[in-house]
């Protein structure tokens, strides 16, 4: 078992989405408490294996031994370890309930309040107070507590970012609460933990946490309509004419400050400035950008967006009008 | 009721029981064929279940893998949780029920043997039902605890879940049927002077789980109907646009599924608490507190359900009362796993194949057990929960813990049974690749899922440091499936030229050691007289009480028919109405024929 041990732990990289290196408030009170009980754990572990090796070595039949005595029990062996495991579980209950008190209680004082909402298979993040509404990438100011609340647009979702927090589910008709404070800037990885249908799998989120000057500038920028960035100009002219027309993009996108304001799919307004498509599932890159309008069921099956049957020429014109959107 | 003249021991010994072609066992009652159908069935499913853990590990061998499309995937890890628990690991252990219950209380059969046909049929054709699926647009793919509103009909059109609500409420009205069953022949058909402190430890599990059953399978039944009008009918139980509420499913979803772990995992505590005493030749230690323990963990099973519920957000009091009961239930199933030790300690230990495995069972259901106190903690939990880490905890439990203790059984019985043993030689190379098999399947899982690994998911990236531990379980799985073929080759193979084993091969204690094997149709030529608890060890099962008639319940196809209304039926809500009337006038008719069948003296 042990050998066991050292051939997974050695088959290791640097784990971005490990619940084990934890990059919070809340989930640094987590791993506290799990390694607790991780150590007590081990030490039942070595004690329960330890008898029954003992039991399995020591008492193995021996040629011409008499028959064992019957023995049918001791009260008081029976006491011990009945009592024995009570004690130990109050050493687990007690720090349970003291952390689980604690990360239950709302953040007092100011917070930046995020709304998150679970699609099938995407993320929408509010911003109510500075009017920023983007998708799939939540951008976070470092020691600022984030108070998200979660609600879900079809099923049953479940937001992770094991590095910043436990989980908590998206329940349709309900609102959910999750809060942390991050340590120190950085990407956080996760993604939806309840099986959400075809795509759950692909139903990645990033935290991005920024330094608090920067995440102000990002706030700001994005607060902002849809700004097209100079360069490339004719490709993004017949890109945004297949957007706004044939393309029928704008029947479920929005992208603020031009007509459109379709609501089944990610806000656009700013996407050029995101760092991946499809809520994680690939690089935003021109070419993936172009790949995933034209065959968006190819790259991340049972995805909802329409099959808009575009050429390759149009795939690309409109992965230029989109990579403008910085 | 056929009369048995003369009942003169030795007669006709190892060839009555199973004698006649396959039209005696379609309408068999005899409470031992239909042990061994239940014990089939179930093996088959087994297979079945497991050829599906082996797709979906092979999917996972390595990051971005395309071998299974999303949906087919989605399926198959749903189907492979229903049939496991539901149709490989419940019958077998009902195997076990039906085998050995009336034997070891000294009984001819159980109380009502063609109920217990009836609720055969009713497992096999729910099981069957389901599995067409695969047959008829493709098998439900919302996981075996189909969180609601993924089920309605707008989230998973076709007809999946339709066979999952159809197929799980056949094979749930069987096992609630059969806990009916044993409950009555249990407390009422036991050998005079068996007296409940006295009864052994299998029989008295069995007990508890029949008790379990019928009260956690309603639930469950009450969801899937309010399933089914949601699906059928419009309605809006877990609907939240038409004010229904998703949560009220994962409610009833869990006070059925918690206490259906411990229905499968009770059986098999069961049975090794009657291999241990057997192999270590001294009476189980503690034998009152194993038995109080097998209750109060019954008992509290009904009180933690919303430990599955923790990430909901039912509030801080609710997780905390709930991760309270569920650190309770630690203290019986440790009192458990000592005493069991502690019967071994001072023992004369035989390493039988049956031996080996129920050591086994201690040793990896204590690893389940800890990881299970780990997510008792609602806070470490939110970590750990629908992640791979669950995934490495249940498999400990249920492969680690209940499939050892089957197996255990399976290698301790198979005497009684056939009359002849399982090869020791193979069965020591079964016993030890499964613990390799197992091991390095499910202990890398602990791992992937601390490490942000979540559970059913077709696929993962490469650089979330998950590869290695997949590729390592992917390893595993094949090796037990070698396991499993090696014991499958060495049941054919013992079935037919098996060293003859007499009537108690290992010596053990309890009532069915004291008759023939395989035992005659009529279980004892005489009715065992019990003065202890032990009685093949202490005083014997005598002396023979006078004279007796021996009176045996005639074969039937009553059963068979009523199921299979019951069947057509519920197929009918797939087809249309009149079959659905079909189904209801075969039920009917079937059970006017089964209720005025004609006693044959």
């Amino acid at each position: 078992m042990l050998s066991l041990v050292v051939l997974t732990a050695a088959c290791g990289g640097d784990f971005p989405q490990s619940s084990l290196r934890p990059q919070s408030d809340v989930a640094r009170s987590i791993d506290d408490l799990f390694r607790g009980i991780f150590w007590l754990a081990v030490g039942v572990f070595v004690v329960v294996e330890g008898a029954l090796l003992v039991a399995i070595v020591r008492f193995r039949e021996r040629p011409g031994a008499e028959r064992p005595k019957p023995v049918h029990g001791n009260t008081a062996l029976e006491v011990a370890w009945t009592i024995v495991p009570a004690v130990i579980l109050i050493f687990i209950g007690v720090p349970t309930m003291l952390t689980l008190w604690r990360i239950d209680r709302p953040p007092q004082g100011e917070a930046l309040r995020v709304e998150v909402v679970g699609h099938q298979w995407w993320w929408e993040f509010n911003y109510p107070d500075l009017g920023v509404t983007t998708a799939n990438e939540l951008h976070v100011p470092v020691g600022h507590t984030v108070d998200l609340r979660l609600r879900s647009d079809d099923v049953v979702h479940s937001f992770w970012v094991p590095r910043l927090a436990g989980k908590r589910d998206l329940v349709p008709g309900r609102e959910n609460q999750l809060w942390f404070t991050v340590d120190s800037a950085g990407v956080y990885p996760g993604q939806c933990a309840e099986f959400c249908g075809i795509a759950h799998a692909l139903m990645r989120v990033r935290v991005i946490a920024e330094e608090p000057d920067v995440f102000e500038r990002w706030a700001e920028l994005q607060s902002h309509d849809a700004v097209e960035e100079p360069g490339g100009e004719a490709l993004v002219e017949t890109g945004r004419s297949i957007f706004f027309g044939a393309g029928g993009c704008i029947s479920c996108h929005t992208i603020r400050g031009t007509p459109a304001a379709g609501v089944l799919g990610p806000d656009l307004t700013h996407v050029g400035s995101r760092s991946t498509i499809g809520a994680g599932v690939l690089r935003n890159t021109p070419t993936n950008m172009a790949s995933w309008v034209k065959e968006p069921h190819k790259v991340k099956k049972g995805n909802l967006m329409l099959d808009m049957g575009l050429s390759d020429e149009q795939a690309r014109d409109v992965a230029a009008y989109l990579g403008s959107l910085k | 009721m056929a009369k048995i003249e003369a009942a003169v021991p030795g007669e006709g010994r190892g060839v009555s029981t199973y004698a006649g072609g396959v039209w005696s066992w379609i309408t068999t009652v005899d409470h031992k064929r239909i042990g061994i159908l239940y014990f089939v069935s179930g093996l088959v499913f087994f297979l079945v279940a497991g050829v599906e853990a082996m797709l979906i590990r092979l999917q996972l061998a390595a990051p971005g893998n395309t071998l299974l499309d999303p949906a087919t995937y989605n399926q198959l890890f749903t189907m492979h949780g229903l049939t496991m628990v539901l149709f490989a690991v419940m019958p077998i252990g009902a195997g076990f029920f039906n085998y050995l219950v009336p034997l070891q209380i000294g009984a001819r059969d159980v109380a009502f043997p063609r109920l217990n046909a009836f609720s055969y049929w009713l497992f096999l054709f729910g099981a069957l039902l389901l599995n067409s699926s695969f047959l008829f647009g493709g098998a439900p793919g919302a996981g075996w605890f189909a969180y609601a509103n993924l089920t309605s009909s707008q989230y998973s059109p076709g007809h999946g879940m339709d066979f999952y609500i159809l197929g799980l409420a056949l094979a749930g009205a069987g096992s609630i049927v059969a806990a009916l069953n044993f409950i009555v022949t249990i407390l009422n058909l036991r050998a005079p002077g068996l007296s409940m402190m006295r009864v052994p430890l299998f029989t008295w599990m069995t007990l508890v789980v029949s008790f379990l059953i019928i009260l956690a399978f309603p639930p469950f039944t009450i969801g899937i109907v309010f399933l089914l009008f949601d699906r059928m009918f419009g309605t809006f139980f877990f609907e939240p646009l038409g004010g229904g509420d998703p949560i009220l499913w994962q409610h009833l979803f869990w006070i059925f599924g918690h206490p259906e772990v411990y229905i499968v995992v009770l059986p098999a505590f069961g049975i090794i608490s009657e291999v241990i005493p057997t192999f270590s030749r001294k009476p189980l230690f503690g034998y009152p507190v194993v038995v109080y323990s097998g209750v109060l963990i019954g008992f509290l099973g009904f009180g933690v359900w919303a430990h599955h519920m923790f990430s909901v957000g039912l509030g801080p009091l609710a997780n905390s009362v709930f991760a309270g009961l569920t650190m309770l239930i630690a203290i019986p199933t440790g009192v458990k796993m000592f005493n069991w030790i502690a019967t071994m300690w001072g023992g004369a230990i035989r390493f039988r194949t049956a031996m080996l495995f129920a050591v086994g069972l201690i040793a990896m259901f204590t690893i389940g057990g800890l990881s299970g106190v780990m997510h008792s903690s609602p806070p470490a939990d939110l970590q750990q929960t629908d992640t791979y880490f669950v995934v490495a905890h249940f498999h400990y439990v249920l492969f680690g813990g209940t499939m050892l203790g089957l197996f255990s059984g399976m290698y301790y019985w198979f005497p009684k049974v056939t009359g002849r043993f399982l090869d020791e030689r193979l069965g020591k190379v079964h016993f030890w690749l499964t613990f390799i098999g197992i091991n390095l399947t499910f202990f890398p899982m602990h791992f992937a899922g601390l490490h942000g690994m979540p559970r059913r998911t077709f696929t993962y990236p490469a650089g979330l440091g998950f590869e290695g531990y997949n590729l390592t379980s992917t390893v595993g799985a094949g090796i037990t499936l070698v396991a499993v073929l090696v014991f499958l080759y060495n049941l054919i193979r013992s079935l037919r030229s098996g060293e003859p084993a007499g009537a108690n091969p290992w010596g053990g204690a309890t009532l069915e050691w004291s008759t023939s094997s395989p035992p005659p149709a009529h279980n004892f030529d005489r009715t065992p007289q019990v003065r202890s608890r032990d009685p093949l060890w202490n005083d014997g099962v005598g002396p023979p009480a006078a004279e007796e008639e021996i009176h045996m319940p005639n074969p039937s196809y009553w059963p068979l028919v009523v199921a299979g209304g019951a069947l057509t039926l519920a197929a009918g809500a797939l087809i249309g109405l009149p079959v659905v009337l079909l189904g209801a006038a075969v039920m009917v008719g079937g059970i006017y024929g089964w209720a005025f069948e004609p006693i044959h003296g």
